[in-house]
């Protein structure tokens, strides 16, 4: 993975500096509440329902050992003993104190770790393909790419203050992972008919209170080109994009408003006078930054053991669910679920943390990926290794063997800790879990994707999954909408409203009867979504608002 | 009183008077319930009456409003030759539409831009527009809600002096330049990327 140099130990130190003052300043009064604000946001500070919480960068999800010690230090040191993995890849403490902030930041410096641009109105964390340079459908290793941008976009100065916040995803892939079509900037990478890397541009995804799949406006853009094509776009966004009204200022709302035509546009107008200026990509420096990601060193002949252990009902689910195949033969990538019945999804204990770094040491050549679906993974396991890891992760809780199942809900932290909710997110997932404990039945049901979010923001991406459940609020109390056919990949969409929301403890019961009207009605190996979207949300509603229990 | 502007490193004297547009009653707009900043929504203002309402100084250093300065460009042709006429506009007025109705911007000893709001991060990609779409290469000013935490970000974008906000204090806000001292990417100020300026 990328390792800093003396500039990127500088540019992180001096932040945490310009922080330190920053904070100084407010607490001494020099700054107002309003003016500290965008300058906390810009260092993932959000002031919540108890306590500040601290968002902390993973770029793209990737993480060494010793940076995931460190967290757990961290955990244990200011926080209580617990971290929060988001949708974006990231981590958030829930409990820190404001004064102690610096000391955080200084800690996590050690360890080539900030949290620069984890939240306000800037370029945010990039996002990529928990997979990525292990699966055997990558066409090009996003991870290159996404340093590159990542670096391009630390403290940019034109886009520091921009009228929203800005996310950007990169997949490399045949099978998008990275939800590229719902983001601002949508990457996908593809080699051309000259054998060229190139990249599909999309713009103006997004989820959110309106959730829009993006459009693509450039087909073929040459690798090089990539950050002042960004630029382009980031440009007109700054320019145009709407300051007047938060809800509508992102730019899925620009591009909607001029047509994706009008925009690209405005976009190539300015791409051509920076088009091929400085900070075009140069040969060089692609191969410097690829050089970090380069393969470690696997094992030839790995003695495949698995036929030994196939009596092992557990550890055999574990393995069907939980393990991904991997580009290299006799290796497999272990995803650890951090959604274990009881447990706040994608929440992880300082343990539990410690545990993984251990075993990405033992196991993984010490590097840890985080999936925008809340879970950790070791990317690099020998197959002949599994039933070891499966054993010692079991102790801590880790093998829950509910990857792409109903139980590996996404969630965020919803009411019990955002201000932002309109409604708790946490309790919901987990009565869900708790109602479909019975892992036969689990796998019965097979691949489907359940994602609650506690209000519009979306966090919890529930316009994209199979079954969606937002919080909203009426009249002081809390109520759940459920949308289904929402999807993420390729062939991304966004769920549809089936009907009035439900109370919080209906919601069981209402994720009990779409499974059955799915039970009833699915043909041979038929996924859910695919059922959905052959049978349409008519037999869902007939089933679920008929009954006397539900309407009342 | 000490001077609020900062040019280069320095605090300096400033000597250009800004010239303020003619007030006009603004029309509160409203949206759901709530106070629309139109200004931030890219509406058509100053309005031409404001414009021609908007009156200045027949001497000494000016900065007009942009409109103002293009409503009067013929009888101000002597006084812009001596360098007595900067422009300023607000982040919400659309330079390209004007460029063609000023013969060249490096006319101009002084442009200055005014940022209502701290969040309101047009004005750096103003300025980035200025100094590389534009061309200007003349003192490139920032003002209005100016502070300290900006100032950093304003130098990278292409300018160079700064007038900070009255109430607050302008030494303490050059610390603000030197925020950062190896930034990565390219931009108005350090033309190239960190990996082409450095062997990493």
């Amino acid at each position: 993975m990328y390792k800093y140099d003396q500039i990127d130990q500088k540019i992180v130190n001096e932040r945490v500096d310009q922080y330190q003052s920053q904070l100084n300043r407010y607490l001494n009064k020099e700054l107002s509440d309003e003016e500290f604000r965008p300058l906390r946001l810009q260092n993932g500070l959000y002031i919540q329902r108890h306590a500040p919480m601290l968002r902390v960068a993973i770029p793209y999800g990737l993480l060494s050992s010793n940076q995931l010690y460190k967290l757990a230090d961290i955990a244990d040191k200011y926080d209580r003993g617990y971290g929060h993995f988001s949708t974006r890849q990231n981590i958030q403490f829930n409990w820190p104190k404001l004064e102690e902030t610096p000391n955080i930041l200084r800690e996590l410096a050690e360890v080539e770790m900030h949290a620069i641009q984890t939240s306000g109105n800037c370029i945010r964390n990039i996002t990529t393909d928990q997979f990525a340079g292990v699966t055997d459908d990558e066409i090009i290793d996003p991870r290159h790419i996404a340093e590159i941008i990542r670096q391009w976009s630390t403290f940019h100065p034109e886009f520091a203050l921009l009228p929203r916040k800005f996310k950007i995803a990169i997949t490399g892939s045949t099978k998008d992972r990275a939800l590229v079509q719902c983001h601002d900037i949508g990457l996908e990478f593809f080699t051309n008919t000259n054998n060229k890397m190139t990249i599909k541009v999309w713009v103006g995804g997004g989820l959110g209170r309106t959730p829009i799949i993006g459009s693509v406006i450039k087909n073929e853009l040459e690798w090089e080109h990539i950050l002042t094509y960004c630029e382009a776009i980031l440009r007109v966004y700054n320019l145009y994009g709407r300051r007047d009204n938060m809800y509508k200022a992102r730019i899925k709302i620009l591009v909607k408003s001029l047509g994706i035509d009008a925009f690209k546009k405005l976009v190539d107008d300015e791409w051509k006078y920076i088009k091929n200026g400085p900070n075009t990509i140069n040969t060089e420096e692609l191969s410097r930054i690829k050089k970090y990601f380069s393969e470690p060193d696997y094992k030839k002949n790995i003695k495949n053991n698995l036929k030994d252990y196939k009596s092992n009902k557990a550890f055999n689910q574990w393995l069907s669910r939980s393990t991904n195949t991997h580009k290299k033969k006799g290796y497999r990538a272990v995803t650890f679920s951090l959604k274990e019945t009881g447990c706040a999804p994608g929440d992880a204990s300082s343990t539990q943390m410690r545990a993984v770094s251990n075993l990405s040491d033992q196991y993984s050549f010490g590097e840890i990926r985080v999936s925008h679906e809340q879970n950790l993974i070791l990317a690099d396991v020998q197959e002949d290794k599994l039933y070891e890891l499966w054993v010692k992760a079991k102790e801590y809780h880790l093998v829950t063997p509910n990857i792409g199942l109903l139980t590996d809900i996404i969630c965020c932290p919803g009411g019990d800790f955002c201000s932002l909710a309109n409604a708790k997110s946490i309790p919901i997932a987990q009565s869900i879990q708790d109602l479909f404990n019975d892992m036969d039945y689990l796998h019965d049901i097979g691949d489907l994707n359940l994602n609650i979010s506690g209000c519009m923001n979306a966090c919890g991406h529930h316009h994209v999954g199979h079954i969606g459940i937002l919080g909203v609020d009426k009249d002081g109390s809390e109520w759940y909408q459920v949308t289904l056919g929402g999807n993420q990949g390729n062939f991304a969409s966004i769920g549809k409203v089936i009907g009035p929301s439900f109370s919080a403890e209906q919601m069981p019961l209402i994720i009990k009867k779409i499974i059955e009207v799915y039970l009833n009605n699915r043909q041979e190996e038929e996924i859910f979504i695919d059922c959905v979207s052959r049978i349409g949300l008519e037999p869902f509603k007939n089933y679920i608002y008929t009954d006397s229990e539900v309407s009342k | 009183m000490t001077s609020q502007l900062i040019k280069g490193k320095n605090i300096v004297k400033d000597d250009w008077v800004i010239s303020e547009l003619a007030k006009v009653e603004e029309i509160v707009k409203m949206q759901a319930g709530k106070v629309v900043a139109f200004k931030l929504s890219g509406e058509d203002y100053p309005t031409s009456e404001q414009v021609k309402k908007t009156i200045f100084p027949d001497t000494g250093k000016i900065l007009l409003p942009l409109k103002v300065f293009i409503l009067h460009q013929e009888k101000l042709k002597e006084r812009l030759a001596n360098g007595e006429i900067g422009i300023w506009f607000s982040t919400h007025e659309e330079i390209h539409k004007f460029t063609e109705a000023i013969v060249d911007l490096n006319n101009f000893p002084l442009i200055a831009i005014h940022v209502e709001k701290f969040a309101d991060g047009r004005i750096f990609s103003i300025g980035s527009q200025l100094r590389n779409k534009y061309n200007f290469k003349n003192e490139l000013r920032a003002f209005g809600d100016v502070l300290r935490d900006q100032i950093f970000f304003l130098k990278r974008s292409g300018f160079n002096s700064y007038l900070i906000r009255k109430d607050r204090d302008a030494k303490d806000a050059i610390k603000g330049l030197d925020d950062f001292s190896d930034p990565y990417q390219g931009a108005s100020d350090i033309l190239e990327p960190v990996w082409k300026r450095s062997k990493r």
